[in-house]
């Protein structure tokens, strides 16, 4: 079947999307709008000690002005985290409050202060600015790497040491034991730079009151609309679920940044029953760089020992990670068991231990982005290996072959249990796509022209398909992590697939298709998928962890199933044969071995008109399900960068990149591909370019596209891309997931490239003039020994 | 962005007159600075003077040994222009080389080298060939005409309305873009003319665009790229910012100045 699964479907969405009629929050037109604007801190750290809105107040079409203490009168609930992480003296970790709308102190930069409501989107903003707030200034903590240190200013007054959590994994033990008995140890300090999401669209919320039925409706681009439906009920107590529909309509990217129930939503919707007008909100771009979650930002060290043979004995890393002022929802999940569980790679490793300390500073709350933990686990285990194969003088992949996993289902030292993977397979795959073995002529001959050329791999393990509900639940999970699914068939056999899964650039309306195409042999175009809605679609745990394939489809499998089963029934009942003599294939369900059949749309039918159908069968052709995976799945890959280096000037260029995967089982190979484009080309973008600053008072230097870099299309070369499969035993598709393995193994592979081909350690971004300065420094004549 | 007042002049008289009769006032020409800047919030002016319609302001002219380009042409124009190119290829490629698409067709040569960004490509060939600032009032030289940092010899209520351009012997310009803005961090426009070698720097120095006198000097007397190893470019002046301290931009002048001798033409 052409459209079934491994085809290369193009994808069903894109025409809206190409011809501009896509319709995100923005788009939307509602009756009786108002605009909101955000009245935002310009200090990092600093005391309200009062708000002046009469100037605002007197501007002819204000409507209103409001602040955080009147949201706390009316029972509005501060911003949770949803992951509870105990610290390795057993005490829970610190949360410092964060409202909606700051009431005593503002934490960072763009810290949300009010919301002036106005008649227009720019008097709303010129309203904002003349509201008068009366700072008084605080020294603030900014370096992550500092936040701790005693007489650091303390972002919540209550938090010592500015210390959420100091949580550890592992056998620390076993470990120092593995590492005393080390015939060579390697050292590495690492810093895993800071990052801004920025998806094309901008967070947008629309919030409606309806006062007649006391009912909400908050249009907002979400990449989980029933999370933020539950989380707005149950903690915020905007209103309870059955009296709020959350809309996500199409959303132009998230990368997680769009998880997260952010003060603005909250405060639009109250806002709205407030003032009896609907608020609609988009942020600025210089907004979204303030006040869309951050990523990463790790300080590590580490510490890897071998045994003669070249063998891991042992493995301890100690990590600082900067969660900024509030602990976001996925905040403290993504420092640790996003991480720290991931330190065995692909690896048979005796020993690990890990420590994280988790600080808050006066920078915007850092939270999961694509990948979330996982990058930071393969930047450290990658770099480490390669600095270790250096060393000791061995080939990289060599060391790396020595200590493969080979045997699965394979228990790590830190919690995980890897379900499946050849590892062997994906690194001569990658070798071969790379040329490796030629790679010593191409070197020779840009050291002709000057240049300077090195190669660096990447082989790397994830976790996806978050998560085992119960596994989670034990770990701190404040909520289940299983999908659901309900397919229809209508009347005239055409299908309406609706998921909890929400697609924002994932091409769920292509891919999900394809499962009910194949598995009963209709056209895809007669397959539509719903998603995004609260009030269609029954429930779901959204979209990121690369979750939406081997969770949200397994539950379309496991619907398909139920279908399949009645559809059988009733045909084996109209045709008077044996259910098992059923086959189902091109879109009519055959007795096996006759001529005798029925047509799709002739089952749709049947099951409608319930003239015919068997004793005590209900009518209808509609089938829900729940799937809750039993363990995480786990994609790996191995990635080779080769990099030219100009000495002049430091400009690094990637003219080889080959991405060799293991997602499994693959449902679309076009899109496979495109989401490792993508993700590659930020994993890129993290290596060489971007990176956030704040200043030493807090302000953030990266706030706009003139200083913050993103790749453009002339900075990354055509990739090369090969799958390997071993399929996941865990889900009834085999499937991996593929959303984000691009962005956890590419920053790694791009670094250790150009420190094969520098000589020399550098940091990440490795800007030209990073570059160029190591190249400055190790060309220094060392001093005799 | 702030309400103005917009005006649409069509003679240089009735610009002049909008401008100096409002105290607030700017002039408005392809906006590529001011217009963001005005979004930000960051400029409120009480009017805008659009210069884009007046008689002459577009377009470029040759008359001897001079191509004369009118204030409001747009690098797109400049970058396609035929005579630019036969007679000035280094300024044609330099026009080509600013911003993106939408920038190089709405931009000035007249906006650009009025603003005085550090980082702008167009001051450095203003400087570099030597040319002359033609405005409501007068002609000035380059070499009086930039002064430091978004600041020129313009008067408030003063408008350029073309920058005359000697042809050059040869000449090339050279940048290293900012990996963010792709604004210079460091470009160079060497030329070879009629009065000597000239050396003009932009997106490198603390106080704008700056001629290197010891360039010009190695340069008079060997036009190679061997002339520029044995000049030391000091780091003194030159700026520092997140995406590269004062020795790196240092080190940028002099291998852009090398790129540019050598692709001089």
């Amino acid at each position: 079947m052409s459209d079934g699964i491994g085809a290369r479907v193009k994808r069903k969405e894109d025409k809206r999307f190409l011809l501009g009629k896509g319709k995100y929050t923005d788009d939307i037109r509602v009756e009786n709008q108002s605009y909101g604007a955000f009245v935002r801190s310009p200090h990092a750290h600093a005391r309200i000690k009062g708000i002046d809105a009469s100037a605002a107040l007197a501007m002819d079409g204000v409507i209103a002005v409001h602040t955080g203490p009147e949201l706390k009168a009316d029972g509005i609930g501060d911003i949770i985290t949803g992951w509870a992480i105990t610290s390795k003296n057993g005490e829970a970790m610190k949360i410092g409050a964060w409202s909606p709308l700051a009431t005593e102190k503002v934490r960072y930069v763009g810290d949300s202060v009010a919301i002036v409501i106005a008649e227009t989107q720019a008097l709303a903003r010129l309203a904002a600015e003349a509201v008068e707030v009366d700072y008084e200034v605080l020294a603030p903590a900014v370096a992550t790497g500092k936040a701790m240190n005693p007489g650091q200013p303390l972002v919540h007054d209550e938090i010592a040491n500015n210390m959420c959590f100091d949580w550890e994994v592992g056998d620390e033990a076993k470990t120092d034991a593995g590492l005393a008995g080390a015939a060579h140890i390697t050292e590495i300090s690492l810093i895993n730079n800071r990052l801004s999401p920025n998806a094309i669209e901008p967070r947008s919320a629309i919030a409606v009151y309806d006062d007649a039925e006391d009912h909400y409706t908050l249009y907002s681009t979400s990449q989980n609309p029933h999370v933020a439906r539950l989380v707005l009920s149950a903690f915020y107590n905007v209103a309870p679920e059955h009296k709020l529909r959350v809309i996500a309509p199409d959303v132009g990217g998230g990368f997680g940044s769009k998880i997260y129930i952010y003060p603005e939503e909250i405060t639009c919707l109250w806002a709205s029953m407030k003032t009896g007008r609907s608020v609609r909100w988009t942020a600025e771009r210089s907004e979204s760089f303030m006040t869309d979650a951050h990523a990463r930002d790790h300080v590590t060290s580490a510490k890897i020992g071998f045994d003669s043979d070249g063998k891991i004995v042992g493995f301890k890393v100690d990590t600082i990670a900067n969660i900024g002022a509030y602990a976001s929802l996925f905040a403290t999940a993504t420092p640790t068991y996003l991480y720290g569980t991931l330190l065995s790679g692909q690896y048979e490793m005796p020993a690990i231990y890990c420590n994280v300390k988790a600080v808050y500073t006066n920078t915007v709350p850092v939270d999961a982005y694509r990948g979330a933990g996982r990058p930071e686990a393969t930047y450290v285990v990658e770099r480490i290996m390669e600095k270790a194969a250096r060393e000791m003088n061995m080939d990289v992949a060599e060391l790396r072959r020595k200590n493969f996993i080979r045997a699965f289902p394979y228990q790590t030292e830190v919690l995980l249990a890897y379900d499946a993977g050849d590892f062997d397979a994906v690194l001569n795959m990658a070798q071969e796509a790379a040329d490796v073995a030629g790679f010593p002529a191409r070197k020779a001959e840009a050291a002709s022209r000057g240049k300077m050329r090195g190669l660096g791999y990447s082989c790397f393990i994830e976790a996806c398909g978050l998560a085992p509900s119960a596994a989670a639940g034990s770990l701190g999970s404040g909520v289940g992590l299983w999908e659901s699914a309900e397919v229809r068939v209508n009347p005239v056999g055409t299908i309406e697939i609706l998921t909890g899964a929400h697609s924002h650039g994932q091409g769920h309306e292509t891919t999900f298709a394809q499962l009910a195409a194949d598995r009963f042999g209709i056209p895809i175009d007669n397959v539509a998928i719903v998603h995004g809605d609260t009030d269609k679609v029954q429930f779901g745990m959204g979209t990121y962890g690369s979750r939406s394939g081997p969770v949200g489809m397994s539950a379309v499998m496991k619907a398909l199933d139920k279908v399949e089963a009645k559809v059988k029934k009733i045909v084996a009942h109209s045709l008077e044969a044996a259910e098992d003599d059923i086959v189902i294939e091109g879109g009519e369900a055959k007795i096996a071995g006759t001529d005798k059949k029925m047509a799709w749309h002739e089952i749709g039918l049947a099951a409608y008109m319930a003239h015919n159908l068997p004793e005590g069968m209900e009518p209808g052709l509609k089938e829900t399900s729940f799937f809750d995976p039993v363990n995480f799945s786990f994609p790996s890959g191995c990635f080779i960068c080769e990099v030219e280096i100009d000495p002049e000037t430091g400009v690094t260029q990637i003219v080889q990149f080959v991405a060799a995967d293991d997602f499994g089982t693959i449902i679309n190979p076009m899109i496979v591909e495109g989401q490792v484009h993508g993700g590659v080309t930020q994993g890129i973008g993290q290596a060489l370019m971007e990176g956030v600053v704040y200043d030493d008072d807090g302000q953030l230097l990266t706030g706009s596209y003139m200083d913050y870099t993103m790749p453009r299309a002339d900075d990354v070369p055509s990739y090369t891309i090969g799958h390997g499969c071993t399929p996941s035993p865990n889900n009834p598709l085999g499937l991996k997931g593929c959303g984000e393995a691009g962005a956890i193994g590419s920053p790694v592979a791009v670094i250790n490239a150009i420190v094969d081909a520098i000589g020399t350690d550098v940091e990440m971004p490795a800007t030209p003039s990073r570059v160029w300065a190591a190249i400055q420094s190790s060309a220094m004549p060392q001093a005799a020994e | 962005m702030y309400a103005a007042n917009y005006h649409k002049p069509s003679s240089l008289s009735e610009a002049v007159s909008a401008l100096s009769s409002n105290e607030d006032a700017k002039v408005l020409a392809g906006g590529q600075t001011l217009l963001p800047t005005m979004k930000q919030h960051l400029a409120a002016p009480s009017d805008l003077v659009d210069i884009r319609a007046i008689d002459g302001m577009v377009g470029v002219s040759v008359s001897g040994d001079t191509v004369t380009i009118g204030a409001a042409t747009t690098h797109a124009d400049v970058a396609s222009n035929a005579d630019v190119q036969a007679h000035i290829p280094a300024l044609a490629s330099l026009a080509e080389g600013i911003g993106d698409p939408a920038v190089r067709h709405m931009g000035t040569i007249g906006g650009s080298i009025a603003n005085n960004d550090p980082a702008a490509d167009y001051p450095s060939a203003v400087l570099g060939l030597g040319a002359t600032v033609v405005t409501s009032k007068r002609e000035i030289a380059a070499d009086e005409f930039f002064n430091g940092m978004f600041a020129t010899a313009l008067d408030e209520d003063e408008i350029i309305t073309a920058v005359k351009f000697p042809k050059p012997v040869k000449a090339a310009y050279a940048k290293f873009p900012n990996p963010a803005s792709r604004y210079a961090m460091a470009g160079v426009f060497v030329a070879q003319t009629g009065s000597g070698v000239r050396v003009a720097v932009t997106g490198a120095g603390a106080d704008g665009v700056f001629r290197h006198g010891g360039m010009e000097a190695a340069l008079a007397s060997d036009f190679s790229t061997s002339a520029v190893d044995g000049v030391t470019v000091s780091a003194d002046g030159m700026l520092s910012d997140i995406h590269g301290d004062a020795t790196y931009r240092a080190n940028l002048v002099k291998v852009m100045t090398k790129r540019a001798v050598s692709n001089a033409r």
